[in-house]
């Protein structure tokens, strides 16, 4: 049978695979072997439901239920001296799991182990902020929450972080694009002009910080513009800041800077 | 066909709101020279104390983990450089031992050994940088003079090792690509019988400099707790009085080997932390003396292996790829296709100059990693600012951003 491929996962793919390729492990040992951690899965089970443990490159891997994570963490922290959460983030299982999967890194200076909490959420699934526990959690949550759209309850300020506040998308998705959209220059004047009009006004430009480098004339002539080509005398008049042409769009109205006035009360 | 342009003139009202309170908004960056890169800082001032600090950062992401998922492993060595461009060779070496523990491949020594180098050439380089920067932010223009000019001897060694001054790449996985030059360890040697009288002279000028103490002395106190609560690590943690350093607690490469101290400090401010970069330069120094022993004694040995010998994930040495054809169908595969490490997950963590640099990686045994999560030390030493600042003045905001010592190819990633 052919594997199964999710169709929309637009990440950069594997161009050749052998069929008959069996990737090796990296070896899981059992947590008995190392009596730190066999004394700590001890104390976390002895509390809470633990899936599965394991010990993989010197590290412990405790799966638990999503629910748990913050008092998880809380036993982690004040019982068992895993005094700093190093790194938190989620891993993308939307195609093969429908949800995702959550990881806590904790480090304990004194025990000079580290190991690693694991939890599985379902899609549109919230977790809990242990913003409270570790304060480094609060820009990691924020990170989780930009990247992969993870909402953390009890979390002080759920805002995106690296991405623009209006950013649409969360880009750590499988199904984010790599690509950005090429057509959108046209999109402006399709909807304002008419597709037909594209040749008269050309490609909308997308980049505001652009500056014609020929265009010297006009450039820093705010207030004071003349038509690309004029010869500059230095008495050009004043151009009225009028805001575009008359009734053109809708909820603007025309505005006259002379008329403008200095709103004091802010409810108006 | 020409564009028609209508004059679009900016749409605006005059607005003001009366506030019940003093409170002023202080907008600090994200072009500020003294933000050391594109930090925002938004400042709640109640004169001139600072009541509420939101540190917003972003402006330089790149989304490299986004870029990790759909690169080949070799193929994301040179990102890894802009991650804390002042000192690449750490990113790469973090990256590379990442995916060495998940292949579980042994490096050659002498390969080690020159890592080693490289590692603390870049500590170097670091803690040079800071401290140029860090005393012009707060009005020492000699000691910047100073200190750029000793970081230049090791750019040069190390242009002359890699080729490059900042971005280095100068690490593969399995290794490293080259041997160092002939000149390498003469120039090392000369720079570093120099250094002890350098750092001397940068402590005659600010150590018992007032303007210098008043900056630094008392201020930007971070406690143990807030330190660790926030993910601190590297000499921020080490000022705030938690002796832990990676390099000591779970040696990697052959740090074990070499004698070298840890210092720390329980003050916690600004001037611990100036202490802390300071000393670590004579723990490098000491280190590098050592790896220069080492290095002679692996020629001596005859050790002249410098990639790990592995065909499912190591290319073969160039010379066996000119001339044997199982060797270069290997390379081919190994270029074209990529690497398939094992199905499996690793956290590795190593100490950067800044700090805890790991590297999570998530393989599910395709030629791109599934999930790679960056942990970067700046991220967190940007965050504590949030906490750190309420209670500080404004002249105090310029020094606590200096001795954090963060760079933002490294927070925002």
């Amino acid at each position: 049978m052919r594997v199964y491929k999710p169709k929309d996962n637009v990440q950069k793919k594997a161009y050749y695979s052998d069929r008959f390729f069996i990737s090796p492990q990296v070896p899981k040992f059992d947590v008995e072997s190392d009596e730190v951690f066999a004394k700590d899965l001890e104390a976390i089970k002895a509390k809470f439901e633990v899936k599965e443990a394991y010990i993989q490159v010197e590290q412990m891997v405790v799966f638990i239920n999503p629910e748990d994570n913050f008092k998880v963490l809380e036993l982690l922290k004040n019982d068992l001296e895993y005094t700093q959460l190093s790194e938190m983030s989620a891993i993308d299982w939307l195609a093969d799991k429908q949800g995702f999967e959550i990881f806590y890194q904790m480090l304990s200076m004194n025990k000079r182990k580290r190991l690693r909490i694991k939890m599985f959420i379902k899609n549109g699934e919230a977790v809990n902020s242990v913003e409270k526990l570790f304060r480094s959690a609060d820009w990691s949550e924020r990170e989780m929450f930009d990247m992969f759209g993870i909402e953390a309850n009890n979390h002080p300020f759920m805002k995106r972080i690296l991405m623009p506040y209006d950013w649409k998308g969360h880009p750590l998705l499988k199904t984010y694009p790599l690509e950005g959209d090429e057509f959108a220059a046209w999109y402006e004047v399709d909807k304002i002009f008419g597709k037909e009009a594209r040749d008269i006004i050309g490609p909308e430009l997308r980049d505001t910080a652009k500056v014609d480098r020929y265009d010297s004339d006009r450039f820093v002539r705010l207030g004071h513009e003349v038509p690309k080509g004029t010869t500059i005398t230095g008495n050009e008049p004043k151009v009225e800041q009028n805001y575009q042409e008359e009734d053109g769009v809708f909820l603007v109205k025309k505005l006259n800077k002379k008329d403008s006035v200095i709103v004091t009360d802010p409810q108006r | 066909m020409a564009q028609i342009k209508n004059r679009l003139t900016p749409f605006f009202e005059n607005i003001t709101f009366d506030r019940e309170d003093n409170e002023m908004i202080l907008n600090f960056g994200p072009q500020h020279p003294s933000a050391h890169g594109q930090l925002r800082l938004i400042l709640h001032l109640q004169q001139e104390e600072i009541v509420k600090a939101h540190p917003d950062i972003g402006y330089l992401h790149r989304g490299m983990e986004k870029m990790a998922e759909n690169m080949i492993y070799n193929e994301f060595m040179p990102t890894t450089d802009r991650m804390d461009y002042i000192a690449s060779s750490s990113n790469n070496y973090g990256f590379a031992l990442a995916v060495e523990k998940l292949i579980g491949l042994e490096v050659p020594r002498r390969a080690k050994v020159i890592r080693m180098m490289l590692l603390e050439i870049n500590r170097l380089m670091s803690h040079l940088f800071w401290l140029a920067t860090t005393a012009l932010d707060i009005g020492a223009m000699t000691i910047f003079l100073f200190a750029f000019r000793e970081r230049e001897y090791l750019m040069d060694i190390l242009e002359g090792y890699c080729g490059a001054r900042l971005t280095h790449a100068a690490i593969r996985i399995g290794g490293v690509p080259l041997d160092i030059q002939d000149s390498f360890i003469t120039q090392l040697r000369v720079f570093l019988d120099k250094l002890p009288q350098n750092i001397k002279d940068y402590e005659d000028l600010l150590d018992s400099n007032r303007i210098w103490l008043m900056r630094m002395e008392e201020v930007g106190v971070i406690s143990k707790e807030m330190a660790l609560s926030w993910g601190c690590t590297g000499p921020m943690l080490r000022a705030s009085g938690v002796k832990w350093d990676i390099r000591k607690e779970e040696p990697y490469e052959l740090y074990d080997e070499v004698e070298f101290n840890v210092p720390w400090s329980d003050k916690g401010d600004n001037f611990a932390r100036y202490r802390m970069y300071m000393e670590e330069m004579r723990e490098s120094a000491k280190i590098l003396y050592q790896t220069i022993t080492m290095y002679q004694k692996c020629v001596k040995d005859g050790q002249t292996e410098l990639m790990a010998h592995s065909p499912k994930y190591i290319s073969a040495p160039k010379l066996d790829i000119m001339t044997q054809n199982y060797s270069l169908m290997q390379h081919f595969v190994l270029v074209t296709q990529g690497m398939r490490p094992p199905v499996g997950e690793v956290y590795i963590p190593t100490e950067s100059p800044k700090g805890e640099l790991g590297f999570y990686i998530n393989s599910q045994g395709g030629p791109y990693p599934y999930r790679l999560k960056l942990r970067t030390p700046s991220f967190w030493h940007t965050g504590i600012l949030t906490d750190l600042l309420p209670g500080h003045y404004i002249p105090d905001v310029v020094s606590i951003i200096g001795t954090t010592n963060i760079v933002f190819g490294e927070v925002d990633r």
